[in-house]
């Protein structure tokens, strides 16, 4: 091979379309990812992201459009693609009757490792996920997290092209979440490309270089998290008015001394900006509403939720913006 | 050789691509599933010894609650008559537990982690017809026992006996992929229910437990034409046990029958299973 020839990327997708009888479930799915990067697929219930992984992953047909996993079309080679990814998919599916080396050995041997590689392979894959200790236990009885772990490490037995991890926080604890960020991390600081669907902000936020926002079967915004972030509105400061009758005058205040546009809820006498960089937004705030002589009981910056994201995205003036930038 | 075959040095979480030693092979796959099919029943063991328990009760029930109010037309004594009957019954009841487990891997996702595995995609159905088989042979196994322990016995040779096992695990091994299709197409509770019902009158309307000769004629023709009854009958030839047919088709040609009923089962239900797995991809 010449050395011009750039290497196909991780997984390319074009025009993706899926109908489960008149619902389209991917609607002109759209998506690169290059090869050793972490790209989150960000999406309320029932955009499609499931429907995008399993036709990316041969588990199910679409209708239209051409999809590769490495340069591997989906289509004409699927057992080409099962050769080159690891699917983790929503439900944890090793079985539980069994233990985690016994799983890991079933994978790697069913994956076509010798008796004494897959053995290897299951030693390394233990330990490199925390699991050594418990490795002949049988998983019915691992917490959240760690069965998330093992489901992981079932999907890197022949070190896939690509790894897909579905909504892998689905349904832990806030330590089980944290372990499997840990795990992720360490997924894709060996290199290994990651393809990661979730409904949490935030955990695109932390683990992903680039996120693609879906809604209706396709994605309709991506970038960096940074990007996307400052694109979708940034962050909101808050402040709740001691008194509701200096609402107003605290509303003008902040409006002026951050050049946005600040909304006002009388009832929990909250005022709301949204501005670009709030660490840098607060402190003018606070300076502006002492001016005022306006007294808070609190002030708050927090970032946007997924819900304020996804209304702003596909709000009809954000639709237009993103059209634009198109 | 392919340059995909070769070994890869590549420790804990890697980025160089692992690759394989061997080429997919059905065989070897479905047998390491079978393995699995087989752990994860050791580990739980109470599906098959609540069905084996049943057996046995319904054996019990019938041998010495009913069956001295039963008499075998031809002669003969009932529990020699009843017992190569209950091992066809085995077999029928056995396709429950098929669609079962073939229905929960399908729900709690683990036939489609094997469906993104680099395998052959017949190995997952033959890893379930190979482990069932070798269950329901332990199953026959004790069953025969049991029928020992209350005066059941062979009076034939052992390749008249070996043959009458061996068409009762070919009836097993054709029903199992109608197990398979069904576990596949439906995978509600609700239909693990029907089927679960539904295998009461196809067991009943058959020749296990009374001989057709006692029924209304019609009602004897369709027990006669039951391929549990085929089994049953050939299997009652084969160990010298009564039949409880003296005259018709069935009694001169219940081995052929019992040959022939499973080969057309399996020539339906295979390629319909391997439709209703490749139906999993819609």
């Amino acid at each position: 091979m010449s050395a011009t020839v750039p290497p196909p990327p991780a997984l390319e997708a074009i025009g993706l379309r899926k109908r489960y009888g008149r619902e389209p479930a991917l609607d002109g799915f759209d998506l690169t990812i290059a090869a050793g990067t972490v790209h989150g697929l960000l999406g309320p219930n029932g955009a499609g992201k499931t429907t995008a992984v399993r036709c990316l992953t041969t588990l199910t047909s679409f209708d239209d459009g051409t999809a590769a996993i490495a340069g591997v079309d989906v289509r004409r080679d699927p057992a080409g693609v099962r050769e080159r990814i690891g699917l983790v998919g929503q439900f944890h599916a090793v079985d539980d009757a069994l233990s985690a080396r016994q799983n890991l050995m079933l994978f790697a041997r069913l994956s076509g490792l010798s008796k004494r590689r897959a053995a290897e392979r299951t030693g390394d894959l233990l330990e490199a996920f925390g699991l050594a200790d418990a490795a002949d236990r049988p998983t019915s009885g691992f917490s959240g997290g760690m069965r998330r772990r093992l489901d992981i490490a079932a999907g890197l037995v022949l070190t896939p092209a690509i790894l897909f991890l579905d909504e892998p926080t689905t349904g832990l604890d806030p330590r089980g979440r944290a372990t499997v960020w840990q795990a992720v991390r360490e997924v894709a600081a060996a290199g290994t490309t990651v393809l990661l669907t979730t409904q949490i902000l935030d955990e695109a936020d932390q683990l992903a270089d680039r996120v693609s926002v879906m809604d209706h079967g396709r994605v309709i915004a991506e970038g960096t998290p940074a990007e996307l972030k400052s694109r979708l509105g940034g962050d909101r400061v808050e402040a709740v008015v001691a008194d509701v009758s200096r609402l107003a005058d605290a509303a003008d205040a902040i409006a002026r001394v951050t050049d946005a546009a600040a909304s006002v809820d009388a009832d929990t006498r909250t005022v709301t900006v949204e501005v670009a960089d709030g660490a840098k937004a607060l402190a003018p705030v606070v300076r502006a509403l002492d001016a005022a002589g306006a007294d808070v009981d609190d002030l708050a910056l927090r970032r946007p939720t997924l819900d304020e994201v996804f209304l702003h995205l596909t709000a009809p003036a954000a639709r237009t913006d993103e059209e634009v930038a198109r | 050789m392919s340059a995909a075959l070769r070994p890869t040095p590549a420790r804990g979480i890697a980025a160089a691509p692992g690759l394989r030693d061997r080429r997919s092979n059905p065989l070897r796959e479905g047998a390491l599933i079978a393995g699995r099919d087989l752990l994860h029943q050791v580990r739980e063991p109470w599906g098959i010894v609540f069905g084996l328990a049943f057996n046995i009760m319904l054996i019990l029930l019938f041998a010495f609650l009913f069956g001295g109010a039963i008499e075998v037309p031809g002669g003969g004594d009932y529990i020699a008559y009843l017992l190569p009957g209950m091992f066809a019954l085995a077999m029928l009841f056995g396709l429950e537990s098929t669609m079962t487990a073939m229905s929960e891997d399908a729900k709690r996702g683990i036939t489609d982690r094997f469906r993104s595995l680099p395998i052959s995609s017949a190995s997952v159905a033959l890893g379930r017809a190979i482990a069932d088989l070798g269950n329901s042979t332990l199953n026959l196994a004790v069953l025969m026992l049991g029928g020992l322990l209350i005066g059941w016995h062979p009076t034939t040779g052992p390749a008249e006996i070996a043959l009458g096992v061996l068409l009762l695990l070919w009836l097993r091994f054709a029903l199992l992929w109608v197990g398979i299709f069904l576990g596949l197409r439906f995978r509600g509770t609700g239909a693990t229910t029907a089927v679960q019902v539904l295998v009461w009158p196809i067991g009943f309307l058959s020749t296990v437990f009374v001989s057709a000769e006692t029924m209304p004629g019609w009602l004897g023709a369709i027990a006669a034409w039951n391929p549990v009854s085929a089994t049953a009958t050939a299997a009652r030839e084969l160990f010298g046990n009564p039949t409880g047919v003296t005259s018709g088709w069935l009694a001169e040609h219940a081995v052929l029958a019992a040959s022939v009923w499973p080969l057309v089962i399996a020539l339906v239900f295979v390629p319909l299973a391997a439709v209703a797995y490749r139906r999993l991809r819609k």
